[in-house]
């Protein structure tokens, strides 16, 4: 049997958020069913912007309903921006701890209340919206992934499991799990050595540099496993341009390719500021 | 809190009054080694001896064909790898995919890594959504290279009951080797090897009222063995280690035990679990019983409560003093729901919802009234806290 501590079953046997609220000013589910654990949370926000009443429904194990009840303990009063700082570290640690193989529903908790902080800015909610889904047993994205790994400092695939379930279905996502904990450990020591330098004022070869390494790391790989390839042509302040070669699956994606797959990674790893120009035509001799 | 009402007897048993007390002096004043050569040795060789015997009497075999092991995945192991090691020329084994991880994990590595530079190819057949085999399957399966056939009689998470006698009548016919995982079976529901087509089978002593640790193996005599623990003379040379006699005499004892109680757990346990099972689907919308529902072990009981999560269900029923399980996710002690839930098919909603009950002859009436009791408003506690939580028709506006 799981070794829960008197406060997650204090929680989990007498919750005392556990409910709806009619007409919440924000409503947020992650998970879903299928993968065995699913969280509603429902928020009623004051005139301040302050969490005056929140609610949750949990369909899960007794270590996701105490969480969710945690969670809701956590916020309530806060306003928005502080509640923004919760994390599931803090619903872990209200909860007395929770054992390793559960620790995924604490950040179940931090999902959902991102969720709903995201519907309150208008944003995308980028844990689950964008990015790619890594492990498809779990609808796990790898933006979901980088963020434990960075925030924990993990260093296998098992405790990547532990933290968000990602890898512990069928297990086809191992190997691409333990690129993403070497890529964001990479990015980690890389920043370190630069001091952590603003990527403005890096040197354009510093830039160059970079760019191609992100190319190769993250954007190659999955070009060429469908037969193509991509070219870096030139840096033009902002502007990145470049070329693909070969397999015509990827000319015909390219546009969406171009600006939206390879702009993101290269904004995301490089500078915000990158967009990047399909010039594949322009150039002689394909 | 009043005494717990045990409802997870195939995970294990208590230990029958009738088989303590028998036990108890080999733990005590009669220690002695079966083989040393004074009378203290012959005490315990003899009731070593009775205890075989009794174990035979309830299989319906010689006492020759047993030999005691040290727990029932020792007796799936053995039988796989003599079957294994005295057919050097085969290299096929055929399973299903629902079998206790002591025969599938096995199997499973020997196919997927091997064993002395030899792998051997695995087919593990499908059941159906009631955890039903095809027999034809199974018939289509075995080929000339077949070392072995293994098939549970009785799955620990279902209850439902293989037609073994069937399945190993085509085995015989093929000339191939067949073992069956009896653990839940033995104890629950006859067993007489004299008119069946086994080769091997497997029992557990703590699933019959019989102290963890002891378990035993029938090999049909005639039938080629090659030993898993090389060591001592022990066992005719067919397993080393000096006997463990205290568990041995227990073992003996429940074995008895259990041919005079049978007709009680094929009686008064069924009426039981059938009054669990048909109240509690009569109080709770959305569940449904997984596993066939005429073959199938007296005393289990698997049902799925849709919309709710097993392990949230068994820490609820704890805290009132009952305990059972499930094949949820996180019970599993994995991320997905059990392997025999994926198996049949059940969807994700029912499976992480699945709660086992498995009664025995020590539960009374009382202890169904108060599980029937508490477990319809712990469901519907919990579909209210779910998201997913539907109403009955009835209550929704
Ligand atoms: C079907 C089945 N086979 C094998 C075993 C393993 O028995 P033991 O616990 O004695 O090793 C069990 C018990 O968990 C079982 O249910």
């Amino acid at each position: 049997m799981w070794d829960y501590t008197d406060k997650v079953m204090e929680h989990f046997l007498r919750p005392k958020y556990a409910g709806e609220i009619e007409n919440p000013d924000l409503d947020a589910t992650v998970g879903n069913i299928t993968c065995g654990d699913a969280l509603r949370i429902m928020l009623k926000l004051d005139d301040a912007g302050r969490i005056a009443d929140a609610r949750f429904q949990t369909f899960g194990c007794a270590s996701a309903i105490a969480s969710s009840d945690a969670l809701i303990e956590l916020i309530l009063g806060k306003t928005v921006d502080e509640a923004a700082e919760v994390t599931n570290d803090d619903i872990a640690e209200y909860l007395g701890g929770l054992p390793e193989q559960k620790l995924h529903c604490s950040v179940l908790g931090m999902e959902a209340l991102q969720k709903a902080i995201a519907q309150y800015r208008g944003e995308k909610f980028e844990l689950a919206d964008e990015g790619e889904i890594v492990c498809h047993c779990f609808g796990v994205t790898d933006k979901l992934i980088e963020k434990v790994i960075g925030e924990h400092g993990l260093q296998t695939v098992e405790e990547v499991t532990n933290y968000t379930k990602a890898g512990g279905g069928c297990g086809a996502c191992h190997g691409r799990i333990r690129e993403i904990i070497a890529e964001v450990r990479g990015r980690v020591a890389e920043a370190e050595a630069a001091g952590g330098q603003d990527p403005r004022r890096l040197t354009n070869v510093q830039r160059m540099r970079m760019i191609e390494q992100t190319l190769d790391t993250e954007i190659r790989p999955a070009v060429r496993r469908d037969g193509g390839d991509v070219e870096l042509v030139d840096v033009i302040g902002p502007e990145v341009q470049i070329a693909f070669r070969g397999n015509c699956a990827w000319c015909r994606t390219r546009e969406f390719t171009a600006d939206g797959f390879i702009g993101e990674k290269l904004r995301e790893q490089v500078d915000p500021e990158i967009t990047v120009e399909d010039v594949s035509e322009q150039l002689p001799g394909i | 809190m009043t005494e717990a009402i045990y409802f997870d007897n195939n995970a294990t048993t208590r230990i029958a009054d009738e088989v303590r007390e028998a036990m108890a002096p080999y733990l005590d004043r009669l220690y002695g080694n079966p083989h040393s050569m004074h009378t203290f040795g012959e005490l315990a060789g003899r009731a070593v001896n009775t205890a075989r015997e009794q174990v035979a009497h309830l299989l319906g075999c010689r006492p020759e064909e047993i030999i005691f092991t040290s727990c029932g995945t020792e007796s799936n192991n053995t039988a796989i790898l003599s079957a294994l090691e005295t057919r050097p020329d085969k290299d096929h084994i055929v399973t299903t995919r629902v079998e206790h991880p002591a025969v599938g994990g096995l199997c499973r590595k020997l196919s997927e890594q091997g064993l002395a530079g030899k792998r051997w190819r695995l087919t593990e057949l499908p059941v159906d959504g009631e955890g039903m085999l095809s027999l034809p399957d199974v018939g289509n399966a075995i080929d000339g290279a077949t070392a072995a056939v293994s098939v549970m009689w009785a799955n620990n998470e279902t209850g439902v009951v293989f037609p073994v006698e069937r399945i190993g009548g085509m085995c015989r016919d093929k000339g191939v080797l067949f073992h069956t995982d009896a653990v839940q079976a033995v104890g629950k529901i006859p067993v007489n090897l004299s008119e069946l087509p086994i080769d091997m089978l497997s029992l557990s002593g703590h699933k019959l009222h019989a102290p963890k640790g002891i378990g035993a193996l029938y090999v049909r005599g005639g039938v080629r063995f090659s030993p898993l623990l090389i060591g001592g003379h022990q066992e005719r040379n067919r397993r080393g280690g000096t006997e463990a006699v205290p568990n041995i005499v227990a073992l003996g004892k429940a074995a008895e035990l259990a041919a005079g109680r049978m007709e009680d757990e094929r009686t008064r346990v069924r009426a039981m679990r059938d009054r669990l099972e048909r109240e509690l689907l009569a109080r709770c919308p959305d569940a449904r019983v997984n596993g066939h529902r005429e073959s199938r072990l007296p005393n289990t009981a698997n049902i799925s409560f849709e919309y709710v999560e097993g392990e949230s269900i068994l820490l609820m029923l704890d805290a009132h003093g009952i305990c059972a399980s499930s094949g949820s996710a996180c019970t599993s002690g994995s991320l997905e729901p059990s392997h025999v839930m994926r198996a049949m098919g059940v969807p994700y909603t029912a499976a992480h919802g699945s709660l086992r009950m498995s009664l025995s002859v020590y539960n009374t009436e009382a202890e169904v009234d108060r599980v029937i009791e508490v477990l319809p408003p712990i469901i519907r506690r919990l579909r209210d806290i779910s998201p997913f939580g539907r109403r009955a028709p009835a209550e929704r506006t």
